[in-house]
């Protein structure tokens, strides 16, 4: 029994986690927006791009319980889309943008609609499934020139105003979509869908039996979890100028797991942490070749082993604090 | 009319039959409206099978299931959850990383909609707070609305878990094993809990507690290895002597 159970004052969590975590915020764009003036640019974005992907797929995964392991498909599908419209018909990068999203939420119906009718390791093998076979249709299929990947895609002139090939210009494109990403995602978690989706994490049977029609949340979880996966993969495009196979690759999608549980699954800047990580070990380290990989994979199982919350959850429970 | 009827809730020859096994054989159930009313009986006997029928966590083999005169057989669990008909579990079900305002806050936004609305913020929840407040008070769980679910004591949770059923305004209530696993003081607090929450809905109820059975039933159906085996109010169905025979056969041998 808790002592003295009448009116014991509890602290609402909520307004003093939204302190912190707006800290952490300004902290993190402020961190985004000097760093083309200290390092090369182009590793920023790729890390904004990455940490993009991984906040969506930490999305589905950390607040609504569903682990796809497939989630690379979405960020190449917008990738070779975005690139095809971009090269191909030639419009503008913000339509591009715009495809690209869209073709990703498009495949996300689809996929979701069939793999959200099983559970747990099914509901992963279902994706991956789906995964794999979108890898053959592009591996395969003449538009994506297989192996070479499309190549050399004009950035343009995002609404006709702002040439992209600007290196500082196409920086803080980057950062505003990120931002914005990134603040959509904070505002699913925290509205009255995000809550149903935690009640859906945390006891699916109690959540029907309260009258909600859990299939349907789900699938819109995994449909806004793709179109950001999309829109991640379609600013990666953007930046490289290439859509090629490693971004529908299996690994992509391991890739993408990596870095939510090393960030910390199921914390707003986790995967934001375990992006920054990731690629950066790959782009310091490249010359150690596939010692990266190693490398990579003895940080995991450590990560796993020592400090399953991942960096910014250990963190967060070390100062009782929701980051 | 309709609200009229006698009884809220009927089930016709309800069969479940596992591979080779039979759960429940050919029940035939009837709850008045306005009632309490108890499920018992030893264990195997199909009690918790014949609520996930009714709900339709479990599909029967056959027969039917009418709701307020219509047939729910084919419903979805959550669409038989939106008529009015809701249930609870054997475990505790709260969601434990949730506080306990949270908890209820669930309940209350299903019936108020809105929940698709992904980019409103969870402040437009905030409305809902006092009657959540409300229903929290009204299970003994003032002063926790903050903490969270998971540290609660076992009790507890099973309030909060009454309290968040309630916010759904239920016509209907199925309740299996609220006191199962309880300490004695709790046991009576959750009995008493029942009894104010049923004064204006229906209950009904799988128990072992023979006590709180015989304090708060009005009609008492005993099954056993998956029939019906008697039923009644506490008085007749514990002079029955094949109940007597069931609960104590073996004692007898």
């Amino acid at each position: 029994m808790i002592p003295a159970p009448d009116r014991i004052f509890y602290a609402p969590a909520s307004s003093v986690e939204i302190r912190h975590q707006g800290v952490a915020f300004i902290f993190m764009v402020a961190v985004f927006a000097i760093a083309p003036f200290v390092v090369y640019p182009l590793f920023p974005m790729k890390v904004m791009c990455f940490a993009l992907f991984a906040c969506a797929f930490n999305l589905l995964l950390g607040y609504g319980g569903l682990m796809s392991f497939g989630h690379a498909m979405f960020l190449g599908t917008a990738g070779y889309t975005s690139a095809h419209a971009a090269k191909v018909w030639g419009v503008p990068p913000e339509v591009a943008l715009l495809l690209g999203t869209s073709a990703a939420a498009l495949l996300g119906l689809v996929v979701g609609a069939i793999a959200i009718r099983r559970q747990g390791i099914y509901f992963a093998m279902i994706t991956l499934a789906f995964a794999q076979m979108m890898y053959f249709f592009y591996l395969q299929t003449p538009f994506t020139y297989g192996e070479d990947g499309i190549q050399t895609v004009p950035r343009g002139h995002l609404f006709g105003l702002v040439d992209l090939s600007v290196p500082m210009a196409v920086y803080f494109v980057v950062l505003l979509i990120f931002i914005g990403g990134f603040l959509i995602i904070y505002r699913v978690i925290h509205s009255p869908f995000g809550q149903v989706l935690k009640t859906i994490r945390e006891n699916e049977v109690r959540a029907i039996s309260l009258g909600y029609d859990t299939n349907r949340y789900k699938l819109l979880a995994f449909v806004l979890s793709a179109s950001l996966a999309g829109l991640a993969g379609a600013t990666k495009m953007l930046v490289f100028g290439l859509a090629s196979l490693t971004d529908v690759h299996l690994a992509m999608s391991a890739e993408v797991v990596l870095m939510t549980l090393l960030g910390g699954l199921g914390t707003i800047f986790g995967p934001v942490v375990g992006a920054l990580i990731i690629v950066a070990m790959e782009n310091y380290f490249a010359q150690f070749g596939p010692w990266v990989t190693v490398a990579q994979g003895s940080i995991f199982i450590g990560c796993v082993l020592a400090f399953r919350r991942g960096v910014v959850g250990e963190i967060a429970h070390r100062l009782k604090m929701s980051l | 009319m309709r609200k009229s009827d006698e009884f809220i809730l009927e089930a016709r020859h309800l069969t479940k039959a596992f591979k080779g096994f039979v759960a429940v054989n050919n029940v035939n159930l009837k709850v008045r409206r306005g009632t309490i009313h108890a499920l018992i009986g030893p264990n195997g006997a199909g009690k918790t099978t014949c609520f996930n029928l009714l709900t339709h966590f479990v599909t029967p083999t056959h027969g039917q299931i009418l709701y307020n005169g219509v047939e729910i057989s084919n419903y979805s669990p959550s669409k038989i959850a939106r008529l009015g008909l809701v249930r609870s579990f054997q475990i505790s079900a709260v969601f434990p990383h949730m506080t306990v305002l949270e908890n209820v806050r669930i309940g209350l936004q299903r019936r108020r909609g809105g929940s698709y609305d992904f980019w409103r913020s969870e402040r437009t929840l905030r409305d809902l707070d006092s009657k959540a407040c409300e229903l929290i008070d009204a299970v003994g769980l003032g002063g926790y609305e903050h903490m969270g679910a998971a540290e609660l004591p076992y009790g507890r949770k099973r309030a909060l878990e009454i309290a968040t059923t309630l916010a759904l305004d239920p016509e209907m209530m199925l309740l299996d094993e609220p006191t199962a696993g309880m300490p004695h003081a709790d046991v009576s607090r959750i009995s008493a809990l029942i009894k104010k929450v049923a004064a204006n809905r229906t209950v009904l109820m799988v128990e072992h507690n023979l006590s709180v059975v015989a304090d708060l039933s009005d009609v008492i159906t005993v099954m056993q290895r998956g029939e019906v085996l008697a039923e009644g109010d506490y008085a007749t169905v514990s002079q029955d002597a094949h109940v007597i025979e069931a609960y104590l056969g073996s004692g007898n041998d």
